[in-house]
Protein backbone atom coordinates (compact mmCIF):
# COMPACT_ATOMS: atom_id res chain seq x y z
CA UNK A 1 0.00 0.00 0.00
CA UNK A 2 1.15 3.40 -1.18
CA UNK A 3 -1.01 5.71 0.89
CA UNK A 4 -4.05 3.18 2.29
CA UNK A 5 -6.70 5.11 0.63
CA UNK A 6 -10.10 3.08 0.09
CA UNK A 7 -9.49 3.42 -3.51
CA UNK A 8 -6.11 2.07 -3.39
CA UNK A 9 -7.20 -0.80 -1.59
CA UNK A 10 -10.57 -1.52 -4.06
CA UNK A 11 -8.29 -0.99 -6.89
CA UNK A 12 -5.20 -2.93 -5.22
CA UNK A 13 -7.77 -5.66 -4.47
CA UNK A 14 -9.00 -6.72 -7.68
CA UNK A 15 -12.19 -4.98 -7.47
CA UNK A 16 -14.30 -2.82 -10.29
CA UNK A 17 -13.80 0.44 -9.00
CA UNK A 18 -16.31 3.33 -8.83
CA UNK A 19 -15.51 6.97 -8.20
CA UNK A 20 -17.83 9.79 -8.26
CA UNK A 21 -17.43 13.47 -8.20
CA UNK A 22 -18.76 16.41 -6.26
CA UNK A 23 -18.57 19.93 -7.68
CA UNK A 24 -18.39 22.69 -4.94
CA UNK A 25 -20.70 25.29 -4.80
CA UNK A 26 -20.03 29.07 -5.80
CA UNK A 27 -20.60 30.22 -2.64
CA UNK A 28 -19.86 29.48 0.91
CA UNK A 29 -22.93 26.89 1.35
CA UNK A 30 -22.14 23.88 3.07
CA UNK A 31 -25.98 22.51 2.82
CA UNK A 32 -24.99 22.02 -0.95
CA UNK A 33 -22.04 19.75 0.27
CA UNK A 34 -24.00 17.72 2.08
CA UNK A 35 -27.10 16.98 -0.01
CA UNK A 36 -24.52 15.93 -2.95
CA UNK A 37 -22.52 13.94 -0.62
CA UNK A 38 -25.51 12.03 0.84
CA UNK A 39 -26.74 10.87 -2.76
CA UNK A 40 -22.98 9.10 -3.30
CA UNK A 41 -22.75 8.04 0.18
CA UNK A 42 -21.94 4.12 -0.03
CA UNK A 43 -22.23 4.39 -3.62
CA UNK A 44 -19.00 5.22 -4.95
CA UNK A 45 -15.56 4.20 -3.76
CA UNK A 46 -14.16 7.89 -3.73
CA UNK A 47 -15.46 11.49 -4.50
CA UNK A 48 -13.55 13.47 -6.47
CA UNK A 49 -13.82 17.04 -5.43
CA UNK A 50 -13.50 19.57 -8.19
CA UNK A 51 -10.88 22.31 -7.96
CA UNK A 52 -12.65 25.28 -9.66
CA UNK A 53 -13.88 23.54 -12.42
CA UNK A 54 -13.90 25.36 -15.96
CA UNK A 55 -11.96 28.14 -14.11
CA UNK A 56 -15.10 29.29 -12.30
CA UNK A 57 -14.59 30.05 -8.56
CA UNK A 58 -15.83 28.06 -6.46
CA UNK A 59 -15.25 26.17 -3.07
CA UNK A 60 -11.76 25.54 -1.98
CA UNK A 61 -11.29 21.77 -3.31
CA UNK A 62 -9.08 20.81 0.01
CA UNK A 63 -12.14 22.19 2.16
CA UNK A 64 -15.34 20.38 0.14
CA UNK A 65 -12.24 16.95 1.07
CA UNK A 66 -12.01 18.05 4.99
CA UNK A 67 -15.69 18.30 4.92
CA UNK A 68 -16.06 14.99 3.39
CA UNK A 69 -13.46 13.11 5.63
CA UNK A 70 -15.63 14.77 8.71
CA UNK A 71 -18.42 13.01 7.14
CA UNK A 72 -16.46 9.83 7.01
CA UNK A 73 -16.57 9.35 3.06
CA UNK A 74 -13.62 9.47 1.31
CA UNK A 75 -12.33 12.23 -0.79
CA UNK A 76 -10.06 12.54 -3.90
CA UNK A 77 -8.68 16.02 -3.67
CA UNK A 78 -8.25 17.95 -7.32
CA UNK A 79 -5.31 19.89 -7.86
CA UNK A 80 -4.89 21.88 -11.09
CA UNK A 81 -1.66 24.19 -12.28
CA UNK A 82 -3.29 27.22 -13.44
CA UNK A 83 -3.79 28.94 -10.17
CA UNK A 84 -1.17 28.22 -7.76
CA UNK A 85 2.60 27.86 -7.71
CA UNK A 86 4.98 25.13 -6.21
CA UNK A 87 5.23 26.78 -3.01
CA UNK A 88 1.02 26.84 -2.36
CA UNK A 89 0.35 23.74 -4.23
CA UNK A 90 3.30 21.62 -1.49
CA UNK A 91 1.98 23.51 1.26
CA UNK A 92 -1.36 22.73 0.19
CA UNK A 93 -0.53 19.02 -0.64
CA UNK A 94 0.86 18.56 3.25
CA UNK A 95 -2.03 20.64 5.11
CA UNK A 96 -4.25 17.65 2.69
CA UNK A 97 -2.53 15.15 4.15
CA UNK A 98 -2.56 16.59 7.54
CA UNK A 99 -6.30 16.74 7.09
CA UNK A 100 -6.95 12.98 6.40
CA UNK A 101 -6.89 13.64 2.41
CA UNK A 102 -5.20 10.69 0.95
CA UNK A 103 -5.74 10.54 -2.82
CA UNK A 104 -4.93 13.33 -5.25
CA UNK A 105 -5.89 14.10 -8.81
CA UNK A 106 -3.07 15.89 -10.53
CA UNK A 107 -4.77 18.51 -13.23
CA UNK A 108 -3.79 20.90 -15.82
CA UNK A 109 -6.48 22.78 -15.23
CA UNK A 110 -9.04 24.51 -17.67
CA UNK A 111 -8.04 28.09 -19.00
CA UNK A 112 -8.73 30.64 -17.09
CA UNK A 113 -10.14 32.41 -20.02
CA UNK A 114 -13.55 30.27 -19.64
CA UNK A 115 -14.11 31.03 -16.14
CA UNK A 116 -15.44 33.92 -14.65
CA UNK A 117 -12.37 35.53 -13.89
CA UNK A 118 -11.20 35.97 -17.01
CA UNK A 119 -8.94 38.93 -16.32
CA UNK A 120 -7.30 36.91 -13.88
CA UNK A 121 -3.18 36.03 -14.13
CA UNK A 122 -3.03 32.49 -14.44
CA UNK A 123 -0.12 29.97 -12.97
CA UNK A 124 1.17 27.26 -14.93
CA UNK A 125 4.26 27.01 -12.83
CA UNK A 126 4.04 23.26 -13.20
CA UNK A 127 2.37 21.27 -15.72
CA UNK A 128 0.57 18.54 -14.48
CA UNK A 129 3.15 15.64 -15.34
CA UNK A 130 5.18 17.83 -12.87
CA UNK A 131 3.00 17.89 -10.76
CA UNK A 132 2.59 14.49 -10.16
CA UNK A 133 6.18 13.82 -10.32
CA UNK A 134 6.44 16.29 -7.56
CA UNK A 135 3.40 14.32 -5.41
CA UNK A 136 5.30 11.21 -6.07
CA UNK A 137 8.71 13.14 -4.53
CA UNK A 138 7.28 14.37 -1.58
CA UNK A 139 5.22 10.59 -1.03
CA UNK A 140 8.25 8.25 -2.08
CA UNK A 141 11.55 10.41 -1.16
CA UNK A 142 10.13 12.37 1.95
CA UNK A 143 11.21 15.45 -0.37
CA UNK A 144 9.83 18.90 -1.57
CA UNK A 145 10.99 19.50 -5.20
CA UNK A 146 13.66 21.67 -3.83
CA UNK A 147 14.87 18.84 -1.93
CA UNK A 148 14.33 19.75 1.10
CA UNK A 149 12.95 17.15 4.08
CA UNK A 150 9.48 16.60 4.81
CA UNK A 151 9.16 16.86 8.26
CA UNK A 152 6.16 14.10 8.83
CA UNK A 153 5.72 12.54 4.54
CA UNK A 154 2.35 12.98 2.85
CA UNK A 155 1.33 9.51 1.70
CA UNK A 156 -1.03 9.78 -1.20
CA UNK A 157 -2.38 7.39 -4.09
CA UNK A 158 -1.43 9.78 -7.35
CA UNK A 159 -4.09 10.21 -9.75
CA UNK A 160 -4.05 11.41 -13.35
CA UNK A 161 -6.55 12.68 -15.83
CA UNK A 162 -5.75 11.28 -19.33
CA UNK A 163 -8.07 12.76 -22.43
CA UNK A 164 -8.01 9.50 -25.12
CA UNK A 165 -10.19 11.85 -27.59
CA UNK A 166 -7.97 14.81 -27.53
CA UNK A 167 -5.26 15.50 -30.69
CA UNK A 168 -3.08 14.39 -31.82
CA UNK A 169 -4.63 10.70 -31.18
CA UNK A 170 -1.36 9.10 -31.41
CA UNK A 171 0.32 10.82 -28.68
CA UNK A 172 -2.52 10.14 -25.92
CA UNK A 173 -0.73 6.76 -24.98
CA UNK A 174 2.86 8.28 -25.09
CA UNK A 175 0.68 11.07 -22.93
CA UNK A 176 -0.13 8.21 -20.89
CA UNK A 177 3.10 6.50 -20.66
CA UNK A 178 4.78 9.77 -19.42
CA UNK A 179 2.47 9.82 -16.71
CA UNK A 180 3.53 6.20 -15.51
CA UNK A 181 7.19 7.26 -15.56
CA UNK A 182 6.19 10.33 -13.60
CA UNK A 183 4.89 7.88 -10.83
CA UNK A 184 0.76 7.85 -11.47
CA UNK A 185 -0.99 5.15 -9.37
CA UNK A 186 -4.47 5.63 -11.64
CA UNK A 187 -5.79 7.53 -14.20
CA UNK A 188 -8.93 8.37 -14.58
CA UNK A 189 -10.37 9.36 -18.21
CA UNK A 190 -12.33 12.48 -20.16
CA UNK A 191 -16.12 11.57 -20.19
CA UNK A 192 -16.50 8.77 -22.85
CA UNK A 193 -18.83 8.39 -25.29
CA UNK A 194 -16.87 7.30 -28.78
CA UNK A 195 -16.45 3.57 -27.02
CA UNK A 196 -15.04 2.97 -30.70
CA UNK A 197 -12.29 5.40 -30.67
CA UNK A 198 -11.57 4.36 -26.47
CA UNK A 199 -11.31 0.38 -27.34
CA UNK A 200 -8.77 1.10 -29.82
CA UNK A 201 -6.86 3.58 -27.13
CA UNK A 202 -7.36 0.83 -24.47
CA UNK A 203 -6.17 -1.61 -26.66
CA UNK A 204 -2.55 0.52 -27.77
CA UNK A 205 -2.10 1.34 -23.96
CA UNK A 206 -2.81 -2.48 -23.32
CA UNK A 207 -0.25 -3.36 -25.98
CA UNK A 208 2.10 -1.03 -24.16
CA UNK A 209 1.80 -2.72 -20.97
CA UNK A 210 0.49 0.37 -19.38
CA UNK A 211 -2.81 -1.08 -17.82
CA UNK A 212 -0.54 -3.43 -15.70
CA UNK A 213 1.28 -0.34 -14.89
CA UNK A 214 -1.92 1.69 -13.59
CA UNK A 215 -5.19 1.21 -12.82
CA UNK A 216 -7.65 2.83 -15.62
CA UNK A 217 -10.77 4.52 -14.75
CA UNK A 218 -13.12 4.95 -18.01
CA UNK A 219 -14.85 8.38 -17.27
CA UNK A 220 -18.38 8.32 -18.06
CA UNK A 221 -21.16 11.14 -17.47
CA UNK A 222 -24.43 11.03 -18.10
CA UNK A 223 -26.34 12.76 -20.75
CA UNK A 224 -29.34 14.35 -18.72
CA UNK A 225 -30.96 15.73 -22.68
CA UNK A 226 -30.11 16.12 -26.17
CA UNK A 227 -29.80 19.53 -25.83
CA UNK A 228 -26.66 18.68 -23.58
CA UNK A 229 -25.35 16.25 -26.12
CA UNK A 230 -25.13 18.72 -28.81
CA UNK A 231 -23.48 21.23 -26.18
CA UNK A 232 -20.96 18.46 -25.24
CA UNK A 233 -20.24 17.51 -28.76
CA UNK A 234 -19.97 21.00 -29.64
CA UNK A 235 -18.31 23.10 -27.17
CA UNK A 236 -16.39 20.92 -24.81
CA UNK A 237 -12.81 21.05 -26.28
CA UNK A 238 -11.25 17.43 -26.89
CA UNK A 239 -14.90 15.66 -26.23
CA UNK A 240 -16.50 13.78 -29.39
CA UNK A 241 -20.29 12.62 -28.72
CA UNK A 242 -21.24 10.48 -32.08
CA UNK A 243 -23.89 11.15 -33.74
CA UNK A 244 -25.65 7.91 -33.04
CA UNK A 245 -26.05 8.94 -28.93
CA UNK A 246 -27.83 12.75 -30.31
CA UNK A 247 -30.07 10.80 -32.49
CA UNK A 248 -31.08 8.62 -30.01
CA UNK A 249 -32.05 10.72 -27.57
CA UNK A 250 -33.45 13.39 -30.60
CA UNK A 251 -35.61 9.87 -30.99
CA UNK A 252 -37.36 9.94 -27.29
CA UNK A 253 -39.76 12.53 -25.76
CA UNK A 254 -38.36 15.13 -23.99
CA UNK A 255 -39.05 14.60 -20.70
CA UNK A 256 -38.14 10.84 -21.26
CA UNK A 257 -34.50 11.89 -22.89
CA UNK A 258 -32.91 12.02 -18.94
CA UNK A 259 -34.17 8.42 -18.67
CA UNK A 260 -32.83 7.63 -21.84
CA UNK A 261 -29.63 9.21 -20.92
CA UNK A 262 -28.87 7.19 -17.95
CA UNK A 263 -29.61 3.98 -19.86
CA UNK A 264 -26.88 4.72 -22.03
CA UNK A 265 -24.63 5.63 -19.14
CA UNK A 266 -25.35 2.11 -17.89
CA UNK A 267 -24.93 0.57 -21.34
CA UNK A 268 -21.33 2.39 -21.13
CA UNK A 269 -20.50 0.87 -17.98
CA UNK A 270 -21.32 -2.39 -19.13
CA UNK A 271 -19.14 -1.95 -22.11
CA UNK A 272 -16.08 -0.16 -20.73
CA UNK A 273 -16.38 -3.03 -18.01
CA UNK A 274 -15.15 -5.81 -20.71
CA UNK A 275 -12.30 -4.18 -22.01
CA UNK A 276 -9.28 -5.23 -20.96
CA UNK A 277 -7.01 -3.20 -18.81
CA UNK A 278 -10.20 -0.99 -17.48
CA UNK A 279 -9.95 -1.22 -13.89
CA UNK A 280 -13.09 0.88 -12.84
CA UNK A 281 -15.25 3.67 -14.07
CA UNK A 282 -15.38 7.51 -12.71
CA UNK A 283 -18.85 8.78 -12.61
CA UNK A 284 -18.73 12.45 -13.66
CA UNK A 285 -22.71 12.78 -12.91
CA UNK A 286 -22.35 17.00 -13.48
CA UNK A 287 -24.34 18.72 -11.84
CA UNK A 288 -26.89 15.63 -11.48
CA UNK A 289 -25.63 14.09 -8.51
CA UNK A 290 -29.12 12.85 -7.12
CA UNK A 291 -29.23 10.39 -10.01
CA UNK A 292 -25.77 8.68 -9.13
CA UNK A 293 -27.81 6.23 -6.82
CA UNK A 294 -29.71 4.49 -9.74
CA UNK A 295 -26.99 4.59 -12.26
CA UNK A 296 -24.82 2.45 -9.81
CA UNK A 297 -27.87 0.19 -9.14
CA UNK A 298 -28.58 -0.22 -12.57
CA UNK A 299 -25.32 -0.87 -13.56
CA UNK A 300 -25.04 -4.02 -11.14
CA UNK A 301 -22.31 -2.17 -9.07
CA UNK A 302 -24.04 -2.39 -5.39
CA UNK A 303 -23.14 -2.85 -2.73
CA UNK A 304 -19.39 -1.05 -3.00
CA UNK A 305 -16.32 -3.97 -1.83
CA UNK A 306 -15.22 -3.75 1.14
CA UNK A 307 -11.78 -3.50 2.02
CA UNK A 308 -9.48 -3.97 4.88
CA UNK B 1 11.51 41.73 -32.57
CA UNK B 2 9.82 43.39 -29.57
CA UNK B 3 5.69 43.81 -31.04
CA UNK B 4 3.77 46.79 -30.44
CA UNK B 5 0.44 48.65 -30.92
CA UNK B 6 -0.74 52.30 -30.45
CA UNK B 7 -2.83 52.74 -27.67
CA UNK B 8 -6.25 54.03 -28.53
CA UNK B 9 -6.50 57.62 -29.36
CA UNK B 10 -9.07 58.70 -26.63
CA UNK B 11 -6.46 57.36 -23.93
CA UNK B 12 -3.73 59.11 -25.38
CA UNK B 13 -5.82 62.63 -25.41
CA UNK B 14 -7.18 61.65 -21.72
CA UNK B 15 -3.02 61.63 -21.31
CA UNK B 16 -2.39 65.35 -22.31
CA UNK B 17 -5.78 66.84 -21.74
CA UNK B 18 -3.72 69.54 -19.34
CA UNK B 19 -0.82 70.17 -21.78
CA UNK B 20 -0.27 73.03 -24.29
CA UNK B 21 2.38 71.99 -25.74
CA UNK B 22 4.77 68.14 -26.06
CA UNK B 23 6.89 66.25 -27.81
CA UNK B 24 6.09 63.11 -29.64
CA UNK B 25 8.96 60.94 -29.92
CA UNK B 26 9.44 57.95 -32.23
CA UNK B 27 12.17 54.79 -32.28
CA UNK B 28 13.29 53.64 -35.66
CA UNK B 29 14.19 50.26 -34.06
CA UNK B 30 11.24 47.42 -33.66
CA UNK B 31 8.04 49.18 -33.50
CA UNK B 32 9.33 51.30 -36.67
CA UNK B 33 9.27 47.40 -37.93
CA UNK B 34 6.44 46.42 -36.60
CA UNK B 35 4.39 49.82 -37.58
CA UNK B 36 3.38 50.76 -34.51
CA UNK B 37 5.86 54.16 -33.61
CA UNK B 38 8.53 54.99 -36.52
CA UNK B 39 8.60 58.22 -38.03
CA UNK B 40 5.38 58.03 -40.06
CA UNK B 41 3.35 56.95 -37.25
CA UNK B 42 4.66 60.06 -35.09
CA UNK B 43 3.45 62.04 -37.83
CA UNK B 44 -0.30 60.24 -38.20
CA UNK B 45 -0.80 60.23 -34.13
CA UNK B 46 0.45 63.78 -34.23
CA UNK B 47 -2.00 65.12 -36.72
CA UNK B 48 -4.81 63.44 -34.93
CA UNK B 49 -3.90 64.78 -31.27
CA UNK B 50 -3.99 68.30 -32.98
CA UNK B 51 -7.24 67.54 -34.81
CA UNK B 52 -8.92 66.35 -32.01
CA UNK B 53 -7.90 68.76 -29.12
CA UNK B 54 -8.53 71.73 -31.94
CA UNK B 55 -11.98 70.11 -32.14
CA UNK B 56 -11.97 70.88 -28.73
CA UNK B 57 -11.08 74.51 -28.59
CA UNK B 58 -8.44 73.47 -26.93
CA UNK B 59 -5.40 73.61 -29.41
CA UNK B 60 -2.23 71.20 -29.02
CA UNK B 61 1.23 71.89 -30.15
CA UNK B 62 3.25 68.96 -31.34
CA UNK B 63 6.74 68.80 -31.63
CA UNK B 64 7.65 65.43 -33.36
CA UNK B 65 10.92 63.66 -33.28
CA UNK B 66 11.91 60.53 -33.98
CA UNK B 67 15.31 58.53 -32.38
CA UNK B 68 17.38 56.18 -33.55
CA UNK B 69 16.41 54.18 -30.73
CA UNK B 70 15.27 54.67 -27.22
CA UNK B 71 16.80 51.96 -25.45
CA UNK B 72 19.95 53.66 -25.47
CA UNK B 73 20.83 56.28 -23.63
CA UNK B 74 23.50 57.82 -26.48
CA UNK B 75 20.44 58.85 -28.37
CA UNK B 76 17.89 59.74 -25.52
CA UNK B 77 20.59 62.66 -24.67
CA UNK B 78 20.19 64.24 -28.20
CA UNK B 79 16.52 65.05 -26.97
CA UNK B 80 18.19 67.44 -24.86
CA UNK B 81 17.98 70.70 -26.68
CA UNK B 82 14.38 70.45 -27.39
CA UNK B 83 13.47 69.78 -23.46
CA UNK B 84 15.46 72.44 -22.17
CA UNK B 85 13.62 75.60 -22.61
CA UNK B 86 11.27 75.52 -25.49
CA UNK B 87 7.80 75.08 -23.15
CA UNK B 88 7.33 71.31 -23.66
CA UNK B 89 5.44 70.05 -20.99
CA UNK B 90 5.49 66.37 -21.44
CA UNK B 91 6.87 63.63 -23.61
CA UNK B 92 4.56 60.93 -25.16
CA UNK B 93 6.75 58.07 -26.59
CA UNK B 94 6.22 55.81 -29.12
CA UNK B 95 8.56 53.12 -28.42
CA UNK B 96 8.37 49.88 -26.34
CA UNK B 97 8.11 50.93 -22.87
CA UNK B 98 11.80 50.57 -22.59
CA UNK B 99 11.80 54.11 -24.24
CA UNK B 100 9.25 56.04 -21.75
CA UNK B 101 11.66 54.50 -19.06
CA UNK B 102 14.87 55.43 -20.67
CA UNK B 103 13.35 59.11 -20.65
CA UNK B 104 12.21 59.47 -17.50
CA UNK B 105 15.57 58.42 -16.10
CA UNK B 106 17.31 60.99 -18.27
CA UNK B 107 14.23 64.10 -17.87
CA UNK B 108 12.26 65.38 -15.15
CA UNK B 109 9.84 66.06 -16.47
CA UNK B 110 6.16 63.89 -17.55
CA UNK B 111 6.55 61.32 -19.64
CA UNK B 112 3.96 59.13 -21.10
CA UNK B 113 3.64 55.71 -23.26
CA UNK B 114 2.06 55.76 -26.45
CA UNK B 115 2.27 52.02 -27.42
CA UNK B 116 1.08 48.90 -25.88
CA UNK B 117 4.09 46.57 -25.76
CA UNK B 118 2.72 43.55 -26.55
CA UNK B 119 4.83 40.68 -27.25
CA UNK B 120 8.33 39.42 -28.72
CA UNK B 121 7.09 38.21 -32.34
CA UNK B 122 7.33 38.01 -35.88
CA UNK B 123 5.04 38.76 -38.54
CA UNK B 124 3.57 36.07 -40.09
CA UNK B 125 1.99 38.68 -43.20
CA UNK B 126 1.95 42.00 -43.90
CA UNK B 127 -0.19 43.87 -41.07
CA UNK B 128 -0.01 40.14 -39.09
CA UNK B 129 2.30 39.91 -36.05
CA UNK B 130 2.44 36.71 -33.29
CA UNK B 131 4.11 36.31 -30.39
CA UNK B 132 7.14 33.23 -30.93
CA UNK B 133 9.23 34.09 -27.79
CA UNK B 134 8.62 35.05 -23.92
CA UNK B 135 11.80 35.59 -22.79
CA UNK B 136 11.95 33.03 -20.55
CA UNK B 137 15.90 33.25 -20.32
CA UNK B 138 16.65 29.63 -20.68
CA UNK B 139 15.70 28.22 -24.62
CA UNK B 140 14.44 24.64 -24.41
CA UNK B 141 13.23 25.08 -28.30
CA UNK B 142 15.81 22.04 -29.86
CA UNK B 143 13.89 19.91 -27.29
CA UNK B 144 10.40 20.48 -29.36
CA UNK B 145 11.72 20.57 -33.28
CA UNK B 146 12.09 24.41 -32.74
CA UNK B 147 8.53 25.55 -31.82
CA UNK B 148 8.42 26.88 -27.93
CA UNK B 149 5.52 25.77 -26.02
CA UNK B 150 6.49 28.30 -23.24
CA UNK B 151 5.58 31.00 -25.61
CA UNK B 152 2.87 29.17 -28.08
CA UNK B 153 1.01 27.13 -25.46
CA UNK B 154 -1.54 28.57 -23.64
CA UNK B 155 -0.75 26.56 -20.49
CA UNK B 156 3.13 26.10 -21.26
CA UNK B 157 2.99 22.83 -21.30
CA UNK B 158 6.40 20.93 -21.37
CA UNK B 159 4.97 17.67 -21.50
CA UNK B 160 2.60 17.49 -24.65
CA UNK B 161 -0.65 18.74 -24.82
CA UNK B 162 -3.59 19.07 -22.75
CA UNK B 163 -7.00 17.24 -22.77
CA UNK B 164 -8.40 20.47 -24.25
CA UNK B 165 -6.51 20.07 -27.89
CA UNK B 166 -8.79 19.02 -31.04
CA UNK B 167 -8.20 19.35 -34.64
CA UNK B 168 -4.63 21.15 -34.02
CA UNK B 169 -6.51 23.91 -32.51
CA UNK B 170 -6.25 25.32 -29.01
CA UNK B 171 -8.89 25.31 -26.44
CA UNK B 172 -8.86 28.54 -26.13
CA UNK B 173 -9.82 29.20 -28.91
CA UNK B 174 -10.15 27.91 -33.09
CA UNK B 175 -7.95 31.01 -34.12
CA UNK B 176 -5.12 29.51 -31.93
CA UNK B 177 -3.10 26.65 -33.50
CA UNK B 178 -2.22 23.98 -30.54
CA UNK B 179 1.93 24.10 -30.51
CA UNK B 180 1.64 21.00 -29.16
CA UNK B 181 0.30 19.62 -32.11
CA UNK B 182 2.87 21.32 -34.28
CA UNK B 183 5.42 20.07 -32.26
CA UNK B 184 3.75 16.25 -32.60
CA UNK B 185 3.57 16.85 -36.80
CA UNK B 186 7.24 18.68 -36.34
CA UNK B 187 8.89 15.79 -34.64
CA UNK B 188 6.70 13.17 -36.97
CA UNK B 189 8.80 14.53 -39.66
CA UNK B 190 11.87 15.14 -38.22
CA UNK B 191 11.35 10.85 -36.96
CA UNK B 192 12.26 12.02 -33.55
CA UNK B 193 9.03 11.23 -31.84
CA UNK B 194 10.74 9.26 -29.23
CA UNK B 195 12.42 12.33 -28.33
CA UNK B 196 8.74 13.92 -26.99
CA UNK B 197 8.66 10.42 -24.86
CA UNK B 198 10.90 11.77 -22.21
CA UNK B 199 9.36 13.29 -19.02
CA UNK B 200 10.78 17.20 -18.63
CA UNK B 201 11.07 17.69 -15.32
CA UNK B 202 9.68 21.17 -13.37
CA UNK B 203 11.39 24.08 -14.93
CA UNK B 204 13.49 26.25 -13.53
CA UNK B 205 11.63 29.63 -13.44
CA UNK B 206 14.72 32.03 -12.29
CA UNK B 207 16.02 32.76 -15.58
CA UNK B 208 12.64 34.13 -16.54
CA UNK B 209 10.75 37.58 -14.96
CA UNK B 210 10.34 35.49 -12.05
CA UNK B 211 13.92 35.93 -10.84
CA UNK B 212 13.88 39.65 -10.85
CA UNK B 213 14.74 41.87 -13.64
CA UNK B 214 17.36 40.45 -15.70
CA UNK B 215 20.18 42.00 -16.68
CA UNK B 216 23.45 40.64 -18.43
CA UNK B 217 26.64 41.87 -18.23
CA UNK B 218 29.24 41.83 -21.09
CA UNK B 219 32.61 42.24 -19.49
CA UNK B 220 34.40 41.72 -22.95
CA UNK B 221 32.55 45.04 -24.28
CA UNK B 222 32.30 47.11 -21.39
CA UNK B 223 34.79 50.44 -21.71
Amino acid sequence: MKAGSNLEKVLTSGHFALTGELGPPRGANVEVIRKKAAFLRDKVDSINVTDNQTSVVRMSSLAVCKLLVDMGLEPNLQMVCRDRNRIAMQSDLLGAYALGIRNVLCLSGDHNKFGDHPQSKNVFDLDSMQLLAMVKKLRDEGRMLSGQECDGVPKFFIGAAANPFGDPFEFRVTRLAKKIDSGVDFVQTQCIYNMDKFRTYMKMAHEEGLTEKCFILAGITPLKSVGMARYMAKFVPGLEVPDYYIERLKGVEKNKQAEEGIKIAVEQIQEVREMPGVAGVHLMAIEWEERVPEIVEAAGLLPRPSVN
Amino acid sequence: MVVAERKPIEEILAMVADYRKILLVGCKGCVTVCCAGGTKEVGILASALRIARKKEGKPLEVVEHTLERQCDPEYIEQLAPMLEGDGIEAVVSMACSVGPQYIAKRYVIPVYPALNTTFIGGSLEHGVWAEYCQACGNCIIHHFGGLCPISRCSKSLMNGPCGGSANGKCEVSPEIDCVWHLIYDRMKELGQLDKLRQVFPARDWSTSRDGGPRKIVREDLKL
